[in-house]
């Protein structure tokens, strides 16, 4: 007689098997991808590393006529919207983290306000750009006139308060769930302690959760370094580096991203065309970089 | 199991249905790709022209570059730039090229100084100084002594220019090269530059949007779009020392000087009285000997048909859409282009 059980457990062991194979190649898949991306970058920007060489990454002048490219102006103008956006997002991912995390875990409001915040990150960029191109550079335009520095309203601390509000869903998202996750028995262990609800939050829930909501902040992070569309409508598009220092902060500027969006398709001869790729390699190595340096701060802060 | 097999015979009948699509709509299908700036007129002429004739033609406007490089990897019948091609490009194509002027445009400087709602008076001089940050003020006096009884306040410039890479920016430059010995040793010309002064705007809308809501704005942009958009633009001093409003008419007059053989010429700064001096052609591109990749007399047949229509016939749909119609010089030497292509040697009209 045919034992039935038997049957069943070697399909079983079959689906357990093709699901782990299944698992490892869409892993794999991603990194194959990533590698790809990688060397087609290296292989197009050969033409230009060899034309000129490692100045490229510090020369400022960007001229398509004479074929001279340096990706200084862009390396700053990228560094500076998004660290003054990441800066400027922090106070309210965090702020909205522990609010709907802790206080407000539950109930219709919560999910109406998390579901609110999470739909920050799905209007599409160009919304944004437009948003503020109409709405927020008039109002910079006056403030500019106050302090003193020229009154163009779009530059890079415009496009880094337009790139705040798109990167905060990021962190927050992640934070919420995150703080929500936070085991019971130790936040009743601190409230059975004496501690206060702000204590709690400072001791046990933010210790507990500083990983990942750190791994949060370089999502956000990541999402603001390669933000195109809107920062290109709202950065003024220059090459030139600003001499003073408030110059620097209000005056046009422009980033990697934005100007490979903006020359890739005219792009009409081999040397200029792979200048752009490099630049599209440096980005790679920067945002490669600067999460790396987020793991070391990671590992660091959780071994204290 | 049963599932799969009608899965089987759909996916089989759809196959063929592919296969015999694809063979009858060989020589019906025309396909083209490039310029964004002609993809108005363009669509508005295929669309009558497949009414007519029953010949489709799918025009991707993906930006002049991209054309030249479809065309060049042979997966277009056609190609559309608002530049010729550059040396490089040239030699990339491997055999030779054929540029037909298909209509031109015109480029007008747009401004915005609150108050004033009469046409400002420029020459090549001022704008090129203005573009070169040497002028950086309305009430400069260079300005003033072309715009007599206009009341220019002292109000700073703010120059805008495109921050894509653009056809629009290749003929501004180009006029700016011819204007200014200056601007030609230090910027040149190019579908984007390195510009010396100014804030870019990402497209048309981005430097109308730049314009519009900066007081004392000053930027370029495509005539239609200023004209659609009811903007404020100049009248600018042509070679022959004209006032010129840019308009339809203008800007065809632009193009009608004797015109070399090949229509590869910028009409820049035009020797034409009547012409307004920013303007230029966008041009077909085809290989002039059409039998490659195996194409079909046929094929290379409708190709030089619709180019020849879209020069003839479409020439009408120009000026309810703003572009300039050919002028009669620019028609001739366009049918002569035409008339030159060749099918294995032998010419196809």
């Amino acid at each position: 007689m045919k034992n039935k059980r038997l049957d069943l457990s070697y399909s079983q062991m079959k689906w357990e098997t093709m699901f782990r194979k299944l698992l490892i190649f869409m892993a794999a898949l991603l990194v194959l991808v990533i590698i790809g991306i990688l060397i087609t970058l290296i292989i197009e920007s050969v033409p230009s590393i060899k034309a000129l060489g490692i100045k490229f990454l510090w020369s400022k002048t960007w001229d398509p006529v004479q074929n001279i490219y340096g990706a200084l102006p862009f390396l700053i103008g990228t560094l500076l919207t998004s660290f003054i956006a990441l800066i400027l997002s922090l106070p309210f991912s965090y702020s909205v983290s522990i609010y709907l995390g802790e206080y407000n875990p539950k109930g219709w409001l919560s999910n109406l306000l998390k579901n609110t915040i999470e739909l920050i990150a799905a209007v599409p960029s160009i919304i944004y750009g437009f948003w503020g191109l109409f709405v927020l550079v008039p109002v910079i335009r006056a403030i500019e006139m106050k302090i003193g520095v020229a009154p163009y309203g779009i530059g890079i601390t415009t496009a880094s308060l337009v790139l705040a509000v798109m990167i905060i869903p990021y962190a927050a998202s992640l934070g919420i769930t995150l703080i929500r996750m936070v085991p019971a028995s130790l936040k009743e262990g601190a409230y059975a302690l004496g501690a206060t609800r702000f204590e709690v939050i400072r001791s046990v829930i933010l210790p507990y959760t500083r990983t990942g909501l750190f791994a949060g902040v370089l999502l956000s992070l990541g999402r603001a370094l390669g933000e195109t569309m809107a920062v290109t409508m709202l950065i003024g598009n220059t090459t030139s580096i600003a001499g003073t220092f408030k110059d620097l902060l209000f005056g046009p500027g422009n980033t990697m991203a934005s100007v490979i969006a903006n020359e890739f398709t005219e792009a009409d001869h081999t040397e200029y065309l792979s200048a752009l790729v490099e630049l599209g390699l440096v980005l790679f190595f920067v945002t490669v970089i600067i999460n790396l340096i987020g793991k070391r701060i990671i590992t660091r802060f959780t071994q204290h | 199991m049963k599932v799969i097999k009608s899965l089987k015979i759909a996916a089989v009948a759809l196959a063929a249905s592919a296969v015999t699509l694809s063979a009858s709509a060989q020589d019906n299908t025309l396909l083209g790709a490039g310029s964004t700036f002609v993809y108005p007129l363009f669509s508005k002429i295929f669309a009558e022209y497949g009414a007519k004739t029953k010949v489709q033609v799918n025009y991707q406007s993906i930006g002049s570059g991209g054309g030249i490089l479809q065309l060049t990897n042979k997966t277009v019948d056609f190609g559309d730039s608002d530049a010729p091609l550059n040396d490089e490009q040239a030699k990339k194509m491997g055999a030779p090229v054929l540029h037909i002027p298909m209509t031109s445009g015109a480029t007008v400087i747009t401004y915005n100084i609150p108050g004033i709602t009469k046409p400002l008076n420029f020459n090549g001089k001022i704008i090129a100084d203005i573009y070169l940050g040497k002028i950086t003020n309305w009430n400069n006096a260079e300005i003033k002594s072309l715009n007599r009884g206009v009341n220019l306040p002292d109000l700073p410039i703010v120059v805008i220019h495109r921050s894509d890479g653009s056809g629009t920016t290749f003929i501004f430059t180009d006029y700016l090269s011819k204007v200014s010995p200056e601007w030609a040793s230090k910027v040149g010309k190019a579908t984007a530059v390195n510009w010396p002064a100014g804030l870019g705007g990402k497209g048309s809308e981005g430097v109308a949007g730049l314009v519009k809501q900066t007081p004392g704005g000053f930027g370029y942009v495509e005539l239609a779009y200023a004209v659609q958009n009811k903007m404020a633009y100049g009248n600018v001093q042509n070679k022959k020392g004209k006032l010129i409003t840019p308009t339809i008419s203008s800007t065809s007059a632009a193009s009608n000087v004797e015109l070399p053989a090949d229509s590869k010429v910028s009409l820049t700064d035009t020797d034409n009285p009547q012409g307004y001096p920013i303007s230029g052609f966008t041009w077909a591109l085809i290989y002039k000997e059409q039998k490659y990749n195996g194409r079909s007399a046929g094929k290379a047949k409708e190709v030089l048909k619709l180019l020849w229509y879209n020069v003839h016939e479409g020439q009408k749909n120009c000026a309810p859409l703003n572009y300039a119609p050919l002028s009669k010089s620019a028609l001739k030497v366009a049918e002569n282009i035409l008339k030159s292509a060749t099918y294995d040697g032998k010419p196809i009209l």
